[in-house]
């Protein structure tokens, strides 16, 4: 608990860096029946979230549909009233800021949405969708103006001449670019990203993923990104809220939170998560039932009537935030011997141990154990993969198994490296005259005499 | 559901309230009232006293020598107790007028919107089912034909050839030259031959829309999801769309053939009139020539109520075929 | 200029669609009359299995589009196998014709205009008969379908009929393939199909309209329907993307046991390469209407082979795979419309060499159950021979 102490002496100069700072933030919606239209109840669609994040960061809120992520998105931007709680951005207290002042701050603060066909508008063409805000807003001089969407559109993987373009020429993955390019333009420093991706095909999806990090490490971007998807989710954040019914029940660093998941939701959550390798070893907690309804959630644990641990005590009391260990803060009565935190003080302690993470991260790649695997192709990426696999299973079998196919598929690849530049020339030839000579039936012939 | 409906109706009685003055206003600011044409016919006839005399003195018989807002009060005041005068044009009470014509009307517009009903639906499912085909075409066009040409239209041409080239039926009027000499039967078929035209008149404009409206939902609801489930369940063709596609699809027309159940008994004007039926339709037309306050009053203010009552209808009758809206 | 000519090549004249939607009803018309026809010998579908042990054989299918923009070949040449008790996944991303593949098996293509062009689909009946579906009209069809084959579609939430009950939609169903059976025994059935699924109260739940159930209690309610009959084939198209993963989780879960219980075969079609490895005993991936490799679980999974699987494969994050930049496959699928006469993966291809620029590439056997479309294999299935 050292750590813990630290924290607490630094939390001055700590608090100056800070970019968002959400305390204890509900968002209630009313509602509303009878002719009188009287509120008979609310949907407490956030209740009681809290977390901090620095800037650089990129925090992730999973959780089941319908438990208020995208609310929680919402709100902390202001686009959806609060019901309570703070949401301080750079240290000002955004609910309290005038009309003007919002405006003022409102590029700062993005939005970009699941659905990237419906949130274009279909008859501006993509250069103006692109430069409308930032030029109300003043973002850069009028004669730097062309370069500065020039720059921006290039940043986001949109070619100049797709400027005057309309949306509906574009595909699904491209108008998401359009999108993020339409958010990044106005020069934010954060940016709620709600289910970016899930629209989207596998292949696509990775092409955004790869530009969202970039264009982070490119602009020191904070992200809140919002998803359901948990392999997304790893891949991209730093930090990991986890959501039950408008409840933050488990926050910690993504590290933290994937290697030792505490809170029993969150167990069962990632048992769920399909693993594409047929020799794992499925060990999945299946939960029964289906979410309570936010209007009228359970008491106590709201997880109660569905844990495998439910005690008497769950279906009485609210869980305090218990810090099982610095940085990973969890709302379970499970861990009661741990010391009961205030929600922000476990966020720095969060912060910290990243910290610690990514230290530890850049001794490995001092020692060369990463690699720059950017570079890589599918196929490198895959039989490394299998080869790490391979490396950790500890049945022999499949230890040589894997060492054999991966010498086999090693010269295999000399092979057809070799075999490339052999005929690259040839190809070049063949492509010039025979190609649309090329019958199906001469091919065959052709390549025997390739080889 | 109670409670629904209690405040459409509670809103409605505001809305009628509105609309009955605005009405009243519009009567009463029409550039050639029934009284000056009246007090000019008499002062013609009767050189003695002047055309203003005459004016002054109708003015007062009529209750027209106040200002609109009061008139309007009055009538209101009148009207609520039941009393809605008597016909200016007409001599009778209004209601005694209105109680004679409205059936002629009412048979006419039930005739009508069975048929339609009858025509619409079986076609615009057919139509639907064979998207492109033959009979597709066939029913778009007869269709827009129907929805885009005017009544007066349809009803020279018919007239032309029915009544004229064919002779089969008079070219007007509801019942014929011998009607009175006629066994009661008689007389009853009488009346019937001389609404077919009328008849057939209004199932032209009026199938169209319920048509195209039938077979656009029929489509839709033959797109769906749950409708590939029902046939990969092995339902036969004719089950999937007679119980499962119909039953959805029932569900906007439902509600728009009940809105229109109380438009039975508003009158086809231009039907009416061409063909000179006595119906509410023609007898308010000839009214409001005349200027005839007391009847328009009524007529117009009936015809709002019936609006009203149409969508008050149609917005229940959704929620008791629609499971959906049924329970919340 | 090079805009221009691209304008050129996607916008089409009246004329020309006008003379192409001619010449598709010409061309529909003459599949549709064969469908609608009302009574067919049963000996002119009848057919037998290539192998005993399989309930399902696709063969060479290819399923088009005939649209007034042109002829989508959105099939195109699939062959794969069912063995009995089996479940087969087939992968593959938005488009690639997983779901017409399947529709076509069930012979609920969008018609007139999506039409089984030819190919072979044969299903076995009792007594080692089977039948081609492709030759099958519709009303044969009809009494296959829910009984022999059924399907679970993806959108639980408006794939049930909205107007009845839960109950009323189950009854249907079980007393339609099963004609003898009395109203109240049809009813007990139900419930009991209702229980099975894992809905605890099924009483209640017989007497709901689907509008009051939950996304995933519908798919149970789905999943009850498909399997009220015990078919022989279950065709699942994406049952659990519309789900969150926990409730993924139980439907999969419901989905495994049952098929052992009724001892079925499923076809289950996703995107998800984690619920394949899942369920899945054997993968076919495809790739723009046509297959581009196919093996058992093991082999697609330890030894992807064809560059596409691969890139797939590297592009999904997984956890507990930690990459520091996701793959991503360059380019585009081909249009549709117009598919290129060569490897249609070769403009995206990282590996694509000589023998690419020839025609589409054959089905190479690396294993006899692991085949694959790539000419980088031609030699080692060469030497091997
Ligand atoms: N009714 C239709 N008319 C014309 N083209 C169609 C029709 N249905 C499907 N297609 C085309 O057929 C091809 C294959 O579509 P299919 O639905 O099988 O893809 P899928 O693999 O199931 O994709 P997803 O993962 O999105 O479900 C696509 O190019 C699609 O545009
Ligand atoms: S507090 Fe109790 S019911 Fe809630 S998650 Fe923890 S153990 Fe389960
Ligand atoms: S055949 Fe050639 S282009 Fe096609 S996938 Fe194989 S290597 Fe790539
Ligand atoms: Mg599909």
């Amino acid at each position: 608990m050292a750590n813990h102490k630290t924290s607490n002496a630094s939390q001055t100069t700590r608090e100056a860096q800070e970019l968002l700072s959400v305390r204890h933030l509900k968002t209630y919606f009313p509602i509303k029946s009878g002719v009188l239209q009287r509120v008979t109840g609310y949907v407490k669609a956030v209740d009681d979230i809290s977390f901090k994040l620095y800037p650089g960061q990129t925090m992730s809120l999973v959780g089941e549909s319908g438990c208020g992520k995208t609310t929680a998105g919402r709100t902390i931007l202001r686009l959806t009233p609060k019901s309570a709680g703070d949401v301080l951005f750079e240290g000002k207290d955004i609910y309290q800021l005038d009309a003007q002042e919002l405006r003022a701050l409102r590029p700062q603060m993005q939005l970009i949405f699941q659905d990237p066909y419906s949130s274009l508008s279909p008859r501006m063409p993509v250069g103006e969708i692109i430069a409308e805000a930032p030029r109300q807003h003043h973002i850069v001089p009028k004669a730097q103006f062309d370069a500065y969407i020039d720059k921006i559109m290039k940043d986001c993987g949109l070619q100049p001449y797709h400027r005057d373009r309309y949306p509906h020429e574009f595909s699904g993955g491209q108008r998401q670019r359009i999108c993020i390019a339409r958010a990044l333009a106005l020069n934010p420093k954060f940016i709620v990203c709600d289910e970016p991706v899930s629209a989207l095909d596998v292949s696509i999806q990775a092409q955004i993923i790869n530009l969202l990090m970039d264009l982070q490490a490119q602009y020191n971007l904070t992200y809140l990104f919002i998803s359901h998807d948990l392999s997304v989710v790893e891949h991209i954040s730093d930090l990991i809220g986890v959501m039950y019914l408008g409840d933050l029940v488990e926050r910690g660093t993504k590290k933290e939170v994937f290697a030792r998941p505490l809170h029993p939701y969150t167990q069962a959550l990632f048992s769920a998560i399909p693993v594409p390798d047929p020799d794992y070893k499925m060990n999945r907690i299946i939960l029964e039932g289906s979410i309570p309804s936010p209007a009228n959630p359970p008491a106590g644990c709201k997880f109660h009537t569905r844990c495998r641990y439910c005690m008497a005590i769950c279906k009485q009391q609210v869980p305090p935030s218990y810090e099982v260990e610095p940085g990973h803060v969890v709302n379970c009565h499970l861990y009661a011997g741990s010391p009961v935190v205030d929600d922000l003080v476990g966020s720095d302690d969060m912060e910290q141990q990243l910290t610690r993470e990514k230290l530890a991260a850049s001794g490995d790649i001092a020692a060369g154990a990463a690699t720059a695997r950017g570079q890589l192709s599918a196929e490198e990426i895959v039989s490394e993969t299998l080869k790490e696999e391979a490396r950790a299973d500890s049945q022999g079998a499949v230890l040589d198994r894997g060492r054999k196919w991966m010498q086999e598929r090693e010269q295999q690849l000399e092979r057809m490296q070799a075999d490339r530049r052999q005929v690259e020339t040839a190809a070049a030839a063949l492509q010039d005259e025979a190609a649309p000579a090329v019958r199906p039936d001469d091919s065959s012939k052709t390549e025997e005499s390739l080889k | 559901m109670r409670k629904y409906i209690v405040k459409r109706l509670l809103w409605s009685i505001l809305i009628l309230f509105f609309v009955s003055f605005l009405i009243y206003l519009l009567m009463r600011s029409l550039p050639s009232s029934y009284v000056e044409t009246v007090a000019r016919e008499r002062a013609a006839a009767n050189p003695q006293v002047s055309y203003k005399q005459w004016l002054e003195r109708l003015n007062e018989l009529y209750g027209l020598n106040v200002n609109p807002l009061q008139g309007f009060f009055i009538w209101l005041s009148q009207a609520l107790r039941g009393h809605f005068g008597d016909s200016w044009y007409y001599g009778v009470p209004v209601t005694q007028k209105f109680g004679s014509v409205i059936w002629y009307s009412f048979a006419l517009g039930a005739a009508a919107l069975i048929f339609q009903v009858a025509l619409a639906i079986p076609l615009g499912i057919q139509s639907a089912r064979k998207q492109y085909s033959t009979l597709d075409y066939a029913t778009t066009v007869f269709a827009l034909i129907g929805i885009s040409l005017p009544g007066f239209f349809f009803i020279t041409i018919l007239k032309m050839v029915f009544a004229v080239n064919l002779g089969w039926f008079d070219l007007n009027g509801i019942v014929g030259r011998m009607h009175d000499t006629y066994s009661p039967f008689r007389q009853f078929l009488d009346i019937c031959q001389h609404m077919v035209l009328p008849t057939l008149n209004l199932v032209i404009i009026g199938t169209g829309s319920l048509l195209r409206y039938t077979r656009t939902n029929m489509l839709e609801v033959l797109n769906s999801d749950y409708i590939r489930t029902a046939r990969a369940e092995g339902l036969s063709e004719r089950r999937v769309i007679n119980h499962h596609a119909f039953r959805n699809t029932l569900i906007p027309l439902v509600t728009i053939i009940g809105g229109t159940l109380p438009g039975l008994f508003s009158g086809a004007l231009i039907t009416e009139t061409l063909f000179k039926i006595p119906g509410i339709g023609y007898t308010s037309y000839e009214a409001m020539l005349a200027g005839d306050i007391p009847f328009t009053m009524f007529y117009l203010t009936f015809m709002a109520i019936l609006t009203l009552l149409g969508t008050l209808i149609s917005d229940v009758l959704y929620a008791v075929v629609d499971p959906r809206v049924r329970v919340s | 200029m090079a805009r221009k000519s691209q304008k050129s090549a996607n916008y089409l004249s009246a004329r020309t669609i006008r003379r192409t939607a001619k010449e598709n009803r010409r061309i529909t018309r003459q599949f549709e009359q064969k469908l609608n026809r009302k009574h067919v010998a049963p000996s002119e579908y009848a057919t037998t299995m290539k192998d005993p042990a399989n309930v399902l054989e696709v063969e060479d299918l290819k399923t088009y589009f005939f649209t007034d923009a042109g002829t989508v070949k959105a099939v195109d040449g699939v062959s794969f196998t069912v063995p009995r008790g089996k479940t087969i996944g087939l992968v593959g991303e938005s488009g690639c014709g997983k779901s017409v593949t399947s529709l076509s098996i069930m012979q609920l293509l969008q018609r007139p205009q999506g039409q089984i062009v030819s190919g072979a689909i044969r299903l076995t009946q009792d007594q080692g008969q089977a039948v081609d579906i492709t030759q099958m009209p519709i009303s044969a069809m009809e009494k296959i379908r829910g009984k022999d084959i059924s399907m679970i579609f993806q959108e639980p939430m408006t794939s049930l009929n909205p107007v009845f009950k839960i109950g009323s939609q189950l009854d249907e169903v079980i007393g339609l393939h099963n004609p003898d059976m009395s109203r109240e025994a049809v009813k007990e059935r139900t419930i009991e199909m209702l229980e099975l699924v894992s809905i605890a109260n099924s009483r209640a739940v017989y007497d709901m309209y689907p509008h009051q159930l939950s996304g995933g209690m519908r798919q149970r309610v789905m999943i009850a329907i498909a399997l009220a009959c015990s078919p022989k084939v279950i065709i699942a198209d994406e049952p659990t993307t519309a789900l969150d993963v926990t409730i993924q989780a139980q439907i999969l879960d419901i989905l495994r046991r049952l098929k052992d219980q009724i001892n079925s075969s499923i076809v289950l079609i996703t995107h998800d390469l984690g619920v394949i490895a899942e369920m899945a005993d054997e993968v076919v991936v495809m790739y723009a209407g046509r297959i581009v490799e196919k093996g058992t679980v093991e082999e697609i999974f330890k030894h992807p082979s064809h560059p596409y699987t691969l890139g797939l494969m590297a592009s999904k994050p997984v956890v507990s795979r930690h990459v520091e930049r996701l793959y991503s496959i360059p380019g585009n699928v081909p249009n549709p419309i117009e598919m290129p006469d060569y490897c249609y993966f070769r403009d995206r291809c990282d590996r694509a060499f000589a023998p690419c620029f020839g025609e589409y590439p054959p089905m190479i056997s690396l294993s006899p159950t692991h085949k694959v479309a790539c000419y980088c294999y031609q030699q080692s299935a060469d030497t091997k021979e």
